[in-house]
């Protein structure tokens, strides 16, 4: 390969050059992508009963710390997801939602010992579970489009990495908005459940890391020999 | 792990106005200081090459080809400088160049004419310096070298006949290609005999890949005829 295949390549790249719409900040698109999801949840609140829920979360700190957890997951994973979704960016962005995710688990937790703290407790049934699971799946289907479509305008590098924590972002956000339709105390089986849900839309997430980002996903072993034979 | 600490400090190129401003360490046009990278890279503290070379990116996202063009041209050199640093070895800078090229290309509506042309440059061309020696990792640790396997291979080249009959094969496909439409001989010049990809062939042809894959495909038909009968 010789300076003349780069000039080839150089002088192809300008010729098909086209005007592009410069990408807004990441901050911003992750708020419009946040804004969504809040309007979905204002959405949500209007047939949920607000009461139930507040006097649940007042019953049980755990709970709050656990909705808490979740909301701060999403949000900075969403940050973090636009933040990884640029060429330039550094991995350590995708550091940033983890104090939150690790809140939310630990919360969450406390409730595999709530059968054993406080037995009247109503634990949901594995019918309720699958609820849950089904809620939190169905739910990320359109959060999550949106957000690869948001995300596939700009260029990542770290495909997988992009992917795995915009899914986080999206399973936190489903699993928050799940506490509208959620009259059980979280137990064991519950959180398995809500664990698989959000393991499920990472996973897929993940797997579709190929398909969202197909376009850029080509390390560009490329054209060098290639145009270089001309 | 020097890399992985200029990295993260990387961490937060867009929000240094989070800084106070008399944060020790002030930026170079390429956004390094010493062994560390600076976090910010605000105009004032950018060379004129930089601030020159953020014009002509911007120009170029609202579609100037020359300034592209140029700074394309400008970007080979800094590239190479950039890919050495990383330790890529002189026989694959230029795989290295066209990566970044391509990369330069496909993600220059990110880029923030605000922030610092050459330092988004370096950090591009390191990544894409280290997926190559990556690549060249793996591909060493699947194959050997193999020296008497080398030198017992039959060297077909050294068949006296063979640049005979080459030629004549060549003059022969030539001859064939000729008598083809223009854009049927042009998808079959460059997707098969100088084996480009889709994309890479629509670029330098001007030509959407589904008309590249049309004529391809209905020239290759042609050709087959055309051999058939002569045969």
């Amino acid at each position: 390969m010789t300076s003349t295949s780069h000039d080839q390549l150089i002088r192809g790249l300008s010729a098909e050059l086209k005007p592009v719409g410069r990408l807004h900040r990441p901050g911003s698109r992750a708020a419009v992508w946040l804004a969504v999801v809040a309007a979905i949840a204002a959405g949500l609140a209007a047939f949920a009963d607000v009461d139930v829920l507040w006097q649940r979360l007042a019953a049980a700190p755990d709970l709050w710390l656990a909705v808490i957890g979740s909301t701060l997951t999403a949000i900075f994973a969403a940050f973090a997801a636009f933040e990884l979704s640029l060429p330039d960016t550094s991995r350590v962005w995708a550091a940033l939602p983890l104090p939150a995710a690790i809140l939310w688990i630990a919360a969450s937790g406390v409730g595999c010992l709530r059968t054993w703290l406080a037995p009247q407790t109503h634990v949901a049934t594995l019918g309720e579970a699958r609820d849950c699971l089904v809620f939190i799946v169905a739910l990320s289907v359109p959060l999550s489009a949106l957000l690869f479509v948001m995300l596939r305008r700009a260029y990542p590098l770290y495909l997988g990495l992009t992917a795995a924590i915009a899914g986080l972002a999206v399973a936190a956000a489903a699993a928050t908005l799940l506490n509208f339709f959620h009259p059980y105390d979280a137990a064991a089986t519950d959180l398995a459940v809500h664990a698989v849900a959000v393991a499920i839309v990472i996973a897929v997430c993940s797997a579709l890391t190929g398909k969202i980002f197909g376009r850029h996903s080509r390390p560009a072993d490329v054209t060098a020999d290639r145009l270089g034979a001309n | 792990m020097t890399r992985r600490l200029q990295s993260n400090v990387m961490a937060l190129p867009r929000y240094g106005w989070l800084l106070p401003p008399q944060f020790p360490f002030m930026a170079t046009d390429d956004g390094r200081v010493g062994k560390l990278r600076m976090i910010k890279a605000e105009p004032q503290n950018r060379s004129a090459d930089d601030l020159r070379r953020s014009a002509q990116m911007a120009a170029a996202q609202a579609g100037d080809q020359a300034a592209y063009e140029a700074l394309l041209r400008e970007c080979v050199s800094l590239i190479k400088i950039f890919a050495g640093g990383q330790g890529v070895l002189p026989d694959h800078i230029d795989d290295v160049v066209q990566d970044v090229l391509l990369t330069i290309h496909r993600a220059r509506h990110t880029y923030d004419p605000a922030r610092s042309f050459t330092g988004w440059l370096r950090i591009i061309a390191e990544r894409r310096s280290i997926d190559l020696l990556r690549r060249v990792g793996r591909q060493r640790a699947r194959e050997i070298h193999s020296q008497l396997a080398f030198e017992s291979y039959a060297d077909e080249s050294a068949d006296p006949t063979r640049s005979a009959r080459d030629a004549a094969a060549s003059s022969r496909v030539h001859a064939a290609l000729a008598t083809l439409p223009e854009r049927q001989r042009e998808a079959v010049q460059v997707l098969v005999l100088q084996d480009q990809s889709l994309a890479d062939a629509a670029i330098v042809t001007r030509r959407s890949k589904g008309a590249l894959k049309v004529n391809l495909h209905r020239g290759l038909k042609a050709l087959r005829g055309m051999f058939a009968e002569q045969d």
